[in-house]
């Protein structure tokens, strides 16, 4: 029973959401004059094999970009920049990629380590800056977004080469690449072969938050900062560590694409899926599952979006306004289902103190 | 957090004093440096009046932007959603302009940006949700109603387009008559220090937007507001010890939503000033992340309007350096902060901050390498000038900084100590 009704308020404040969220998108729409009844028609339209392959592939890159926000924000660390570690990691792989260094898988395998390091090495400005110098991430992270792009742009220039309208890097070697995997034979999208990338980092977020010392530290300093350092954190170390680890993590979401489809780095790269993994992570609540489910609405919702324009006159824009709102009132049902929890909490703890009899043990 | 009670405002006053007479201390140096640079590398246009006028226009959104997060952040809130109610702005600009003139596009601009600015209120003061999270999620939610209402306004309007508004009148600009034109002559001479200054004083007088002068208005005006009445003492102690100031009876709540809201609307119209003055119409993606550069503003001005106001003209000159003859002027400048990193080098070694020391050290001697390797610098690299600004001047600054003590904190009613 009490599990249940936990469970029953975890899932209530999402639902919540999602519901809020719809209205006000109607609201929107009704204010521009769009019609908020072939709005949900399109968006509710069960997706066809070609656009559900595309969720699952765009739904496992924002799930790695989601877990690289989330190791931040489980201790306070708002590392707002992936998008530029993913971009510099992204860049950096596929050019070391291109060099074939090694043969075959042992390439991707490398190039994927390369990646991460690069990823962790432009966080780690960010990350030595805040504990040498007092410089909050925040900030910090936003700007090196920016230097990021206006650097790859140059190395992109001095590295690559011209291909019709976009500069792009050489193509890796076609023995590292990870075919697709063919989910409808209808589609013409292939699965991401490295969509099980996605699947490991999770599973590797898990056991390491969960089952490890460091993973320990790091909530401990999420929770309270002064108790973690009292019980003999190193905030300092912890603050390092967890950015260069977000970095890295930032690293991998460029990888299926890499050595599924794009095979180079070229100046038509996906952008904003850092900021869209910060909104998932967000939406998942920092939980490993959470933000799988974050990740596949998100998807789910930038997927459906496409066609708006064509069948039902609305600009596709209206999507950003949903995925926005969703996520402020997630974060603000979150808020007011924790402190409805808190006072049943409390009202228990009183009721069980004032029941008669020797059992004064207290369960909450 | 052990900072005891907030400092009287009567103890602040000093230092304020103090260190606006330092502020003038580092202009002089300044200019005299920046003048020396140009003497001795030719490059002309960095302290050309275009210059100078270019990099008053890009300050001020980002004074205003900064602006609006001193407000905030004086009462307690970190804005992160600056540059979504910048936004905003830029769209409300954008609309009313079209359709009512340009002071009701100023007033509609603040309109929509303290909408964003009361949403973050609603988040952070009423739901107590953690500020960063409601200030990326704002940024979202702006980004995303700015375009799409963007398309649902402006298309089909004349020269306007679904990212794009149409082209709209610019904000009347002011000139002194006889000084004006005095100051150019003076300015073409090349003299040593004498031409920049005259190019110093012809921005002033010269084509000076009413909109500049609103905003400085604005940014002087929050000083005295915030420093110097009664409404600025409480909602600062709501910064500084919210239980405190709910112990002495200020309505903690009400005082942060306030600030919060009038925070967006400062935003708002930064993102007016982008809109009507340092362009010629509401386009997508206009503000660029100059919500942010101004939320790095007003750190490095140390939560002090006048502070604010000198980070964003540092900013605002590097944006327009790198804008007039970027390769070149942006070389120049090159010269200035390798020099004045060693110099910093080595007044850190004096006073025996060794990491320090080496840090600047390291970075001014790659700078100058740099110089005097190259002729000019690429243009993505001019591009990334004002961030980088950013990052140095906040790893230089940051020690000495000294944030409202309850920042960013949670707060609730009734549950002081």
């Amino acid at each position: 029973m009490k599990t249940l009704q936990r469970a029953g308020l975890a899932l209530a404040a999402p639902v919540l959401a999602l519901v809020v969220a719809g209205i006000i998108t109607s609201l929107v729409l009704v204010a521009a004059g769009d019609d908020p009844a072939a709005f949900w028609e399109t968006m509710l339209a069960w997706p066809e094999n070609r656009s559900l392959v595309n969720i699952i592939n765009e739904a496992s890159v924002l799930y790695l970009s989601g877990l690289a926000a989330a190791i931040g924000f489980r201790m306070n660390l708002f590392n707002i920049g992936v998008e530029g570690q993913y971009r510099v990691a992204t860049f950096v792989a596929a050019y070391f990629a291109a060099q074939a260094f090694l043969p075959g898988y042992l390439n991707t395998v490398a190039t994927i380590l390369v990646a991460m390091l690069a990823g962790a090495a432009w966080a780690g400005i960010a990350a030595l800056l805040r504990v040498t110098r007092g410089v909050s991430e925040v900030i910090s992270t936003i700007m090196l977004n920016a230097i990021a792009v206006s650097l790859v742009a140059y190395l992109l220039r001095k590295v690559g080469s011209r291909e019709g309208q976009t500069i792009v890097t050489d193509t890796v070697p076609q023995s590292g690449w990870i075919p697709g995997i063919s989910l409808f034979p209808d589609s013409v999208t292939d699965m991401y072969g490295l969509v099980f990338l996605a699947v490991l980092a999770g599973i590797g977020f898990s056991v390491l938050l969960n089952r490890t010392r460091f993973g320990f530290d790091l909530r401990a300093t999420g929770h309270s900062e002064s108790a973690a350092v009292a019980s003999g954190v190193d905030v300092k170390r912890m603050v390092i560590y967890s950015m260069l680890l977000s970095g890295a993590v930032a690293g991998l979401i460029g990888m299926p694409n890499l050595f599924g489809v794009s095979h180079n780095y070229g100046s038509t790269i996906q952008t904003g899926i850092g900021f869209a993994g910060i909104a998932v992570a967000l939406l998942g609540r920092n939980h490993p599952l959470g933000i799988a489910a974050g990740a596949l609405i998100f998807a789910y919702l930038s997927e459906q979006a496409n066609p708006l324009g064509i069948l039902a006159g609305i600009s596709p824009e209206i999507i950003a306004v949903t995925q926005g709102v969703v996520v402020l009132c997630v974060v603000i049902a979150y808020e007011v289902v924790r402190r409805y929890r808190n006072k049943l909490e409390q009202r228990a703890v009183a009721e069980a103190l004032e029941a008669p009899g020797p059992s004064k043990e207290v369960t909450a | 957090m052990t900072v005891s009670a907030p400092e009287s405002s009567a103890a602040l006053v000093k230092p304020t004093a103090a260190r606006s007479y330092r502020i003038w201390i580092y202009l002089a140096v300044l200019v005299i440096a920046l003048s020396t640079t140009r003497i001795f590398t030719g490059a002309d246009d960095i302290t050309s009046s275009g210059t100078l006028r270019a990099a008053v226009i890009a300050a001020i959104p980002i004074a205003l932007a900064g602006l609006g997060g001193l407000w905030s952040e004086r009462a307690g809130v970190v804005n992160i959603g600056l540059e979504g109610m910048m936004i905003l702005g830029t769209l409300g600009a954008g609309y009313f302009t079209y359709h009512y003139g340009v002071w009701v596009g100023l007033l509609g601009a603040a309109v929509f940006g303290a909408v964003g600015g009361a949403l973050h209120a609603l988040a952070t003061v009423t739901f107590g949700v953690d500020h960063i999270v409601s200030g990326v999620a704002i940024n979202i939610i702006a980004l995303g109603v700015a375009s799409f209402l963007a398309e649902a306004l402006f298309t089909g309007l004349p020269g306007g387009g679904p990212t794009q508004s149409p082209s709209l009148d610019r904000p009347p600009t002011i000139s002194v008559p006889g000084l004006s034109g005095w100051t150019e002559s003076l300015e073409d001479k090349g003299w040593f220090l004498v031409s920049d200054l005259a190019a110093l004083l012809n921005v002033v007088v010269s084509q000076l937007s009413l909109f500049t002068l609103v905003a400085l208005v604005l940014i002087f005006g929050t000083g005295w507001l915030l420093w110097r009445t009664p409404f600025g003492l409480r909602l600062r102690s709501c910064g500084e010890s919210p239980s405190a100031a709910e112990t002495l009876g200020v309505n903690v709540y009400r005082y942060k939503f306030v600030a919060v809201t009038m925070s967006g609307a400062l935003a708002g119209m930064g993102g007016a000033f982008l809109a009507l003055v340092a362009s010629s119409g509401y386009q997508n993606g206009q503000t660029g992340g100059r919500g942010y550069i101004g939320l790095a503003a007003m750190i490095f001005g140390n939560w002090r309007p006048t502070g604010l106001l000198t980070g964003s003209l540092i900013f605002g000159y590097t944006d327009a350096a790198r804008l007039r003859s970027g390769g070149e002027s942006v070389h120049a400048l090159l010269l200035v902060l390798s020099v004045a990193l060693l110099a910093i080098a080595v007044w850190q070694l004096i006073r025996g901050a060794r990491l320090a020391a080496v840090l600047a050290a390291v970075v001014g001697g790659l700078g100058l390498t740099w110089y005097l390797r190259t002729d000019t610098i690429p243009g993505d690299f001019t591009q990334m000038t004002p961030y980088v600004m950013t990052l140095l001047v906040l790893a230089l600054a940051s020690q000495q900084l000294r944030m409202p003590a309850a920042d960013g904190q949670r707060y609730r009613r009734g549950e002081a100590g």
